[in-house]
């Protein structure tokens, strides 16, 4: 894929002297790549899974190679920091395509380990009512035309038909988001999206249950991405045409003037107009993968209508792989026009954050209120962006490792409170759930607090880095508005509480299923980096900090 | 010798948390092993002391640092102990009466359930009585201040089944604050002026001349505001009367002979602050001398045997208060009378405690009445402790207050005459109220019927031989310790390297000055028997003429607290909440108003048409754009 993006340059010349110029494959540092690599071998394999795997045995193997994979991927990562890429060294690997760096590595471990916590949450099956005839259902549609609980349906669960696509799935929406962040070129940025993008769309639509808002929710997610990626293309084209390069350094080395722009444009005033509209048509395109206002839409739809597990991972996983793409995008290629994307993105800082806020007070849905909730987290790590230093990369690398684990937690709750018709979204029948099931509701209200960024919860740590961070970035403004919306935030947090605990639970109300280990663990992990991220949050300030230097 | 000095305090805060968390099970032992802690700590006190006289005056001090309680940045406090003369004095004291009260609370509490606690109370009161006194900075000081606040007022809330216990407490304690906060400011004004706590540090003439005549004033005024509280000194006296609540040990300890006594002590320490601040020193006699006058004449009114008591502890801290007012000439008197009526006001009050054991707690005196009969011992030792505190020549009240009016006098000026005539007026009318206790206790008919007579009272008798030995040891104090002080002028050379001393110059002759006190003795306590020895004492109090009746009423200290305080505080607080209600909650509501309207308008923009989310992104990204391309034009 790198080949294509730095030798496009050379194609007249190629045809015209093909004899002169031979080819030179491209240097692939294998070593360097070995995260993205494993994962996407591993995803390979899960389709192999598919293809030969008798059925009956596929859930089994699929989670173990999905597992083994993270894992194996995990360790790729944690091998190329300890030989000194995230702190000494740094490198642009593939011709120049996918950095390995700090943040690079700091984003790619994170998501991995995200990754890791939301497939078991994915892979529960002990949540629905069992029987002897359908011992096990997971979260999603077996067969499209089984309406969920009839004879077709079981009949399809006992023959073995289950959605063990999603594991593959989920390892190449993470290949992608494991490329994103760590992108060098604009065209690899571009693919990485669209990968992580496709299996989403579909990943969206597989909710066993209400099953047309699922359809539609992948539907809007799709449409709605697309006209992104357009943008985001569309300001590709215009970059290159500004700088003649796609390479990220090379485009700020155009920009600074160290190098020359491309031969073609001779009046500079074309070419600064060039270089705007191109840079903000691909901001945009990230900020509707952050779900930042007003590319935000789609967020509550989607978040609603996926199946919960999903929710939990996209809304965890996208946003760390979209941040991490921002940040290199804003802090690597174009840096000197600062004072061009501040002013703007401040406006785009106060709109998400305001908007998630306010409009979350009014949800009655507990996924939608999340959905919000997440724009105004988008917000919050906006302004950890807008900083423009050292410590805004690591305070917005801290947040996004301290935030998915508690939306994972989160979401993972949510798949636990049931009633005949699935999950119990709607908030007024979580009243008095507290009473019920003390445990679920505690651990729950340790999620919101976290939101709420209350102290001793990671939410608070994070908060208070990319404030901080803020603040030293002269963007004092925005952390007043900053902690506004965090005070309009926290009523819709503690009042789901209050209804937890302080309301009269309903006769009618839902029961809260007792998960398998799978979502057990994913709950206990969210909780505990909750509150380890809370308590001692220094360590990981510290390797944040010591991982927040980009290569250029 | 460093490490008795922590060990000194550690006895007794290990009894407070032994018997305290003990539980029951240290029930059966609890006043044995309280008293025997206390006596402990009088033990190390003594060996303390005897090594101090092994050493030349001017280096008699040990140093004890134990550990750096808090360091940041430049704000620097341990936990040191400093022990020197002063200290030494009220080590001996503290721990020497204390262990005389906790025997004798062997005796008087042992029918009370709750034994464990009071004397797990008591240990802690002692523990914080000691880190006030040996304390090496202000800010640990402050801790004992505090602790000793928390002691007193558990301890005058001990019945809290009774409601006016429960009240006693709670008022002892918010009239407390008011002083505390004295000296939690003179602690942050210390800080910013001096950037340190220490004694060493600050009690230097030439350190605090250096931060100027202000400052020094300030400092002094606050200090004197932090004494007023802890000494029931004018104007924050009304909590005294009612801490009589509690049970008697605790009256005759904690608010006769040693935590009342810490702001004389408080004052002393402080000489150099208040040297060198004239205007502080003015206030300090002004208040002792009003206070001096104002517990007399309260004490004169009262039936209730220990609250006439508690308006004479009152009276003599103002002597101490005044003396300490009058700067060098006075310190060293100040705290010889603190140490003499230790051991006369708490063997007073251990006799009206033995009065109400035989009594079944009638504190009434107008219902006692020849008791010196039935209560040989107690008569014996209570008539000692009287005469002591009324000045009865060769005592110990004699040489100590005697010192006093002869320091006023010595200011010197119309300042002084009046001052002198204050505290010469003030001997007079303590004769009188002294005179009036001892009489309707102990002399005339018995007032009363007793249970074999048909009545309701219990027959008297003198109590068991635990409570009693206390009392003639505090006895043989009241009678020697004056003289014993004044012999050569021990005190005087034993205090002197700590306080300071000078002598004034009197204007009167210390005969002609001797002699008027004696004359005038006599002649308060001739009023006295002429009053109430010579005549029937009513069973009932007669309406008398309104200066009586305002006396009754501790010369309307509670009325005028309640007109200003409480109902300024009230309506005040009632300013505070109306505007809470309509401004403050207002202003939330509407904003809480505002966002909700505002939430339900924007969420009509989620209409679930993805044609009008498309349009919105489009709006956005056109806008998003000319935004850049306008910031780059301006």
């Amino acid at each position: 894929m790198s080949a294509t993006a730095v030798a496009a340059p050379a194609v007249h010349s190629l045809w015209t002297t093909a004899a002169a110029a031979p080819i030179h494959a491209p240097k692939i540092e294998y070593a360097q790549l070995s995260p993205i690599l494993v994962v996407l071998g591993a995803a390979v394999a899960g389709i192999l899974v598919e293809a030969f795997v008798p059925r009956r045995a596929r859930y089994g193997t699929q989670l173990a190679v999905t597992l083994i994979g993270l894992a194996g991927a995990f360790a790729a990562v944690v091998g190329l920091a300890a030989t000194g890429y995230a702190t000494t060294k740094a490198d642009l690997a593939a011709m120049g395509s996918i950095a390995v760096d700090g943040p690079s590595l700091f984003l790619q471990g994170t998501l991995i380990l995200v990754t890791a916590v939301g497939v078991l949450a994915i892979a529960e099956r002990g949540l629905e009512p069992q029987s002897r005839e359908v011992p096990h259902v997971d979260a999603f549609a077996p067969q499209a035309a089984a309406v969920p609980g009839s004879e077709d349906e079981k009949a399809a669960a006992r023959a073995g038909w289950s959605t063990t696509e999603v594991f593959p799935l989920t390892l190449f929406a993470l290949s992608g988001m494991l490329v994103f962040p760590a992108a060098g070129d604009l065209l690899t940025l571009f693919i990485g999206l669209e990968i992580l993008s496709l299996p989403l769309y579909l990943m969206c639509a597989l909710a066993r249950r209400r099953r047309l808002l699922s359809q539609e929710s992948a539907v809007k997610y799709f449409l709605l991405g697309a006209f992104a990626s357009a943008f985001f293309l569309f300001g590709t084209a215009l970059l290159y045409g500004y700088a003649g390069t796609l390479d990220l350094g090379g485009i700020a080395k155009v920009v600074t003037g160290d190098a020359a722009p491309n031969a073609a444009l001779n009046a500079s005033a074309h070419g600064d107009a060039l270089l705007l509209i191109g840079g903000a048509m691909i901001v945009m395109g990230l900020l509707f993968k952050v779900g930042a206002v007003p590319f935000h839409a789609w967020t509550p739809d989607v978040y609603q209508g996926a199946p919960t597990p999903i929710t939990g991972f996209m809304a965890a996983a996208t946003k760390v792989a979209a941040f991490g793409a921002l940040l290199r995008l804003l802090y690597v290629a174009l840096p000197e026009m600062r004072w061009d994307w501040r002013p703007v993105m401040w406006g785009v800082a106060i709109l998400t954050m305001a908007l998630g806020a306010i409009v979350a007070v009014t949800q009655t849905d507990v996924k939608r209120m999340l959905a919000y909730s997440s724009i105004a987290h988008a917000g919050f790590l906006l302004t950890g962006v807008i900083a423009g230093n050292k410590q805004g990369v690591s305070a917005v690398l801290f947040y996004l490792a301290a935030y998915s684990f508690v939306t994972l937690g989160a979401f993972a709750v949510v798949t636990l409170v049931r009633d005949a018709g699935g999950e119990a979204t709607h908030l007024s029948r979580w009243d008095g759930l507290g009473r019920r099931s003390p445990l679920v509701a505690v651990t729950f209200a340790l999620f919101l607090l976290a939101f709420a960024g209350i102290p001793l919860t990671s939410g608070f740590s994070g908060k208070f880095a990319v404030f901080s961070a803020a603040a030293k970035g002269g963007a004092v403004p925005l952390v007043v508005v900053g902690v506004l919306c965090s005070a309009v935030a926290a009523f819709f947090y503690v009042r789901v509480i209050v209804r937890m605990f302080f309301a009269e639970p309903r006769a009618d109300g839902p029961s809260v299923a007792v998960p398998s280990a799978l979502t057990g663990t994913a709950i206990a992990v969210g909780a505990a980096a909750t509150l380890v991220l809370g308590v001692f949050p220094q360590w990981a300030f510290d390797l944040a900090d010591k991982a927040s230097v980009f290569i250029r | 010798m460093n490490s008795l000095l922590g060990l000194l305090i550690a006895a007794p805060l290990l009894g407070a948390a032994v018997l305290l968390l003990g539980g029951r099970f240290v029930d059966r032992v609890a006043p044995v092993l309280g008293s025997a802690l206390a006596g402990l700590s009088f033990v190390l006190g003594a060996i303390l002391f005897s090594n101090l006289l092994g050493k030349p005056a001017s280096g008699r001090a040990i140093d004890s640092d134990l550990f750096t309680w808090m360091h940041v940045g430049t704000f620097k406090a341990d936990a040191a102990f400093h022990l020197d003369q002063l200290s030494m004095t009220f080590v001996l004291l503290i721990t020497g009466v204390g262990t005389l009260i906790h025997i004798y609370s062997i005796g008087y509490m042992a029918h009370d359930e709750k034994r464990r606690k009071f004397f797990g109370y008591l240990n802690l009161f002692l523990a914080a009585m000691l880190i006030l006194v040996l304390a090496d900075n202000y800010l640990l000081l402050y801790v004992g201040w505090e602790g000793v606040g928390l002691a007193s007022y558990l301890l005058i809330g001990f019945w809290q089944h009774k409601p006016s216990a429960a009240t006693a407490a709670k008022k002892a304690f918010l009239v407390n604050r008011v002083g505390d906060i004295g000296l939690a400011v003179a602690v942050f004004l210390m800080f910013t002026t001096f950037g340190t706590f220490t004694f060493q540090g600050i009690l230097h003439p030439s350190v605090v001349s250096s931060a100027g005549q202000g400052k020094a004033t300030a400092l002094g005024l606050v200090l004197l505001l932090a004494a007023c509280g802890k000494s029931a000194q004018v104007p924050l006296q009304s909590w005294l009367g009612d801490a009589m609540e509690g049970p008697t040990p605790v009256s005759a300890l904690i608010h006769a002979a040693t935590m009342v006594t810490a702001g004389v002590y408080l004052i002393t320490r402080s000489s150099a602050i208040f040297n060198a601040a004239p205007t502080a020193q003015l206030a300090v006699v002004c208040v002792g001398a009003v206070t001096l006058l104002f517990g007399a004449i309260v004490g004169c009114a009262k039936d209730d045997i220990k609250k006439a008591l508690a308006g004479s502890t009152m009276s003599q801290i103002g002597y101490m208060i005044l003396a300490a007012g009058l700067g060098p000439i006075g310190y060293v008197f100040a705290i010889m009378h603190l140490v003499t009526h230790g051991f006369f006001k708490a063997g007073l009050f251990l006799g009206a405690g033995s009065i109400m054991h035989a009594r079944e707690d009638e504190v009434d005196m107008r219902k006692y009445g020849g008791l010196w009969k039935k209560m040989p011992w107690t008569f014996a030792t209570f008539g000692l402790g009287y005469l002591a505190i009324i000045g009865f020549p060769g005592l110990s009240g004699f040489f100590s207050k005697d010192k006093i009016i002869e320091a006023a006098f010595a200011k010197g000026g119309t300042e002084g005459w009046i001052l002198g005539g204050a505290a010469l007026l003030g001997a007079a009318i303590t004769a009188y109220y002294m005179s009036r206790i001892m009489v309707m206790t102990f002399f005339g008919k018995p007032r009363y019927t007793t249970k074999a007579e048909g009545g309701t009272s219990p027959e008297a008798h003198e109590s068991p031989a635990v409570m009693v030995a206390p009392m003639v040891v505090l006895a043989v104090g009241s009678v020697f310790a004056g003289g014993f002080f004044s012999l050569g002028s021990r005190f005087l050379h034993w205090l002197e390297p700590v306080t300071g001393h000078s002598e004034g110059h009197s204007p009167v002759s210390t005969g002609v000055l001797t002699a008027a006190t004696i004359v005038l003795m006599l002649l308060g306590m001739g009023l006295a028997w002429f009053q109430y020895g010579m005549r029937e004492v009513p069973a009932a109090a007669p309406r008398s003429i309104w200066p009586v009746r305002l006396a009754r009423r501790d010369l309307g200290q509670d009325d005028f607290n309640h007109a200003v305080f409480v109902r300024g505080g009230t309506r005040f607080a009632d300013g505070l909440a109306e505007f809470d209600a309509k401004g403050v909650d207002g202003a939330v509501r509407g904003v809480a108003g505002a966002v909700g309207g505002g939430s339900s308008r924007l969420r009509k923009l989620q209409n679930g048409y993805v044609r009008s989310y498309a349009f919105s992104m489009f709006g956005g990204a056109v806008l998003i754009v000319a935004a850049t391309l306008f910031m780059r034009a301006v």
